[in-house]
């Protein structure tokens, strides 16, 4: 069992939240707390969609080691269903049971359906296991890629997302005593039906401003420095500008800057970044397009806008 | 009622004029987070009631725009949603910029009155059945507005019978190739003594399609034939989205989902701004595949390019973005009403470049050959997919 921490309080105001989040190495902008801290107050999901790599699962994440909740968490494929998501029987022990009872003489009667549809019997998935009492209150649910999943799972959510009850068509209705934080992430590679959403607080998370990735850099890559930190934010932010087919996210901007560390790189040089292209842009169209004179020409720009 | 309830169900009446859903219940919500913050705190406000209001990324920008407006007209204060009169406030005040348009609208309390085309003709009874197989060997080109309306009624009646692809979900069945465990001991625990094994097979169901359909000059005649087309298959099956492109690119899936053709016709027409203009393939498909693709072509979606491929760039860059367009997608198929022509030769430069990336190339003139579309969607994928 992992030593728990004493669960804090929820936040009492927008800046709160926000400075909840800084403590777990976050920096969110206002919009983020805002919603956010709505979410917390209103007890409702909240949908956080936005472009790959920006930071919405780490939300839930840093929001449940700051709150000292557990992280309940659920990632969407595509036919993910009711037996791996909710909750499955277990076949073998109910097989068991019915083979002890008949050993027993006792037939086949009322009980025994009764007996072996109960708890005991059920294996909990993560929507399931997020609407049980957990010691440190109740645990954040992350519901990770939602659009990676099908449109009969959405339906299902609903249920869930809006009453926080679980039905199981064995033993009845099973609700959350009190309900989990849920959050849910799309990376919007289909849309999310209006019904889903309509329960949920909505919020987009957009790439972040030069200043907020170079304090973003600063709290998860503190070891960069602030000109490398500079540079590196810099060049990124100019490559968002080219309409690549798949710019570059935060993510990459936080592996980017470790992987220079690794490369004892203390500031951009033109062969630096194109030997460690590979980790900021993932489609070599983009890749063979950046190299060369955009590269140069990024590196200049970057050093000017990073000189003190 | 409070001067705030009061204030924010004016607030919601505007956005739901400006096109935004906002239910009552929405509303409940929206007083709820209103209650939960700093009210005097702008920035907050506007944060809190977005997250309530807004749904699509898309909607963020309407959204902003009716805040400011109705924030400017009362006051500009904190309190404006406090404020007893700030509901009946004067709102007109008609900015210049073109995208606050509906926002204006919205503010004006003026319903936009929806344009719908010249009053449908009813469509007269085929005279024959050579009437009737006339019209379907008849170029959309060369149709008189009664033959349109009888070519119309046929198109709504077409279907797609794309091939279903198997998912990963499973549903009981007698003849399926896996054990269902829980229906199985469901049954032990009704009958007792021996287990009756009771299986399972996969579910299929139909993969998405995505149709990209070229509204420049040259394509208007069969553009507006085929957009009938569209909307029935449209409303027949879930997961189609539909792209019209001239110049630009626009999304009217949204518009073509209303049930009755010609209100849904009437909408495209008034949120595509480039009719029968000029076309430009490989910028608009460029925009399609970095706005558009990894949203709407995931799931194996299928997609059909309604286009004559004369672009008025002369094909630039328009290779590059075919390719990248087939290696998203299952399955690409164009369309070309010029391959009527028994001599079509892809001399253009453009079709030149689309050529070598499509999985099927066909015809789409007039009714037959839109027959002749349905039959080749229902057979299975060409093997040589990999090496096209």
């Amino acid at each position: 069992m992992p030593d728990h921490t004493p669960a804090t309080l929820m936040p009492a105001s927008v800046d709160d939240t926000a400075a909840l989040l800084r403590r777990g190495g976050y920096v969110p902008d206002r919009a983020l707390s805002t919603s956010l801290y709505l979410a917390l107050k209103l007890r409702r999901p909240l949908f956080l969609e936005g472009e790959a790599g920006v930071g919405k699962t780490e939300v839930a994440k840093v929001l449940a080691s700051t709150l000292g909740r557990d992280l309940v968490r659920l990632q969407c494929y595509e036919g993910l269903d009711i037996a791996t998501a909710v909750y499955e029987w277990n076949h073998p022990r109910q097989m068991m049971a019915i083979r002890l009872a008949e050993a027993a003489g006792r037939g086949h009667d009322g009980a025994l359906g009764r007996d072996i549809y109960s708890a005991e019997y059920l294996i909990q998935r993560p929507l399931l296991a997020a609407l049980q009492p957990h010691r440190n209150g109740a645990p954040v649910l992350l519901i990770d890629e939602l659009d990676r999943t099908d449109e009969p799972f959405e339906a299902f959510l609903l249920e869930v997302l809006s009453d926080y009850q679980i039905t199981i068509p064995e033993i009845g209705t099973m609700r959350a005593v009190e309900p989990p934080i849920v959050i849910v992430t799309s990376n919007r590679t289909r849309e999310i039906h209006d019904a889903l959403k309509r329960r949920c607080l909505y919020q987009w998370l957009d790439y972040p401003t030069a200043e907020r990735e170079r304090e973003i850099l600063k709290a998860r890559v503190p070891q960069a420095g602030d000109k490398l930190s500079a540079q590196v934010v810099a060049f990124v932010q100019m490559l968002r500008g080219l309409e690549l087919f798949k710019p570059p996210g935060l993510a990459e901007t936080l592996d980017w800057a470790q992987a220079l560390m690794v490369l004892d790189a203390s500031e951009l040089d033109r062969e630096t970044v194109e030997a460690t292209l590979g980790v900021v842009l993932k489609y070599q169209d983009d890749i063979s397009r950046v190299r060369g004179e955009i590269t140069q020409r990024g590196v200049e720009q970057a050093r000017k806008a990073a000189a003190p | 009622m409070t001067a705030l309830a009061a204030n924010v169900m004016q607030f919601a009446r505007i956005l739901r004029r400006a096109g935004l859903a906002v239910g009552p219940g929405k509303v409940i919500a929206a007083l709820e987070a209103l209650q939960a913050i700093d009210i005097a705190d702008r920035e907050v406000v506007f944060y809190a009631l977005h997250a309530v209001l807004v749904e699509r990324h898309a909607q963020s920008e309407l959204f902003r725009m009716a805040f400011e407006r109705f924030w400017r007209a009362n006051g500009g204060t904190a309190q404006s949603f406090l404020l007893e009169d700030a509901a009946k406030a004067e709102m007109q005040n008609p900015i210049a910029r073109p995208m606050s348009r509906r926002i204006d609208e919205a503010f004006a309390l003026r319903r936009t009155p929806h344009q719908s085309g010249p009053p449908g003709e009813i469509p007269e009874m085929i005279a024959s059945w050579s009437a009737a197989e006339r019209l379907r060997r008849q170029d959309f080109e060369s149709m008189s507005a009664g033959e349109m309306a009888e070519a119309k009624r046929l198109m709504a009646t077409l279907r797609l019978p794309i091939p279903d692809v198997l998912t990963r979900r499973y549903r009981t069945s007698p003849s399926g190739s896996r054990v269902d465990a829980r229906a199985t001991l469901r049954a032990m625990v009704r009958a007792g003594g021996v287990i009756a094994l009771q299986r399972k097979r996969r579910v299929v169901r139909r993969p998405p399609l995505v149709v990209l359909c070229d509204i420049s000059g040259s394509m208007a005649a069969y553009a507006r034939m085929l957009l009938h087309f569209l909307h029935a298959v449209t409303i027949d099956r879930d997961r189609v989205q539909v792209f019209l492109f001239g110049t630009r690119l626009t999304n009217v899936t949204r518009e073509m989902a209303h049930r009755d053709p010609d209100e849904a016709l009437a909408r495209v027409a008034t949120s595509v701004k480039d009719w029968s203009g000029g076309t430009r393939i490989g910028q608009t498909l460029g925009e399609f595949n970095r706005l558009w693709s990894r949203r709407v072509l995931g799931q194996g979606a299928l997609v059909l390019l309604i286009s004559d491929g004369l672009d008025r760039d002369g094909g630039t860059g328009l290779a590059v973005e075919m390719q990248r367009l087939h290696r998203s997608c299952r399955r690409l198929i164009w369309l070309n009403p010029l391959l009527r022509y028994a001599a079509f030769e892809p001399k253009s430069a453009g079709i030149r470049a689309m050529l070598p990336h499509v999985d099927d190339f066909r015809p789409v003139h007039n009714l037959d050959s839109l027959a002749a579309l349905i039959a080749a969607l229902s057979a299975p994928p060409k093997a040589d997919r990999e090496a096209a």
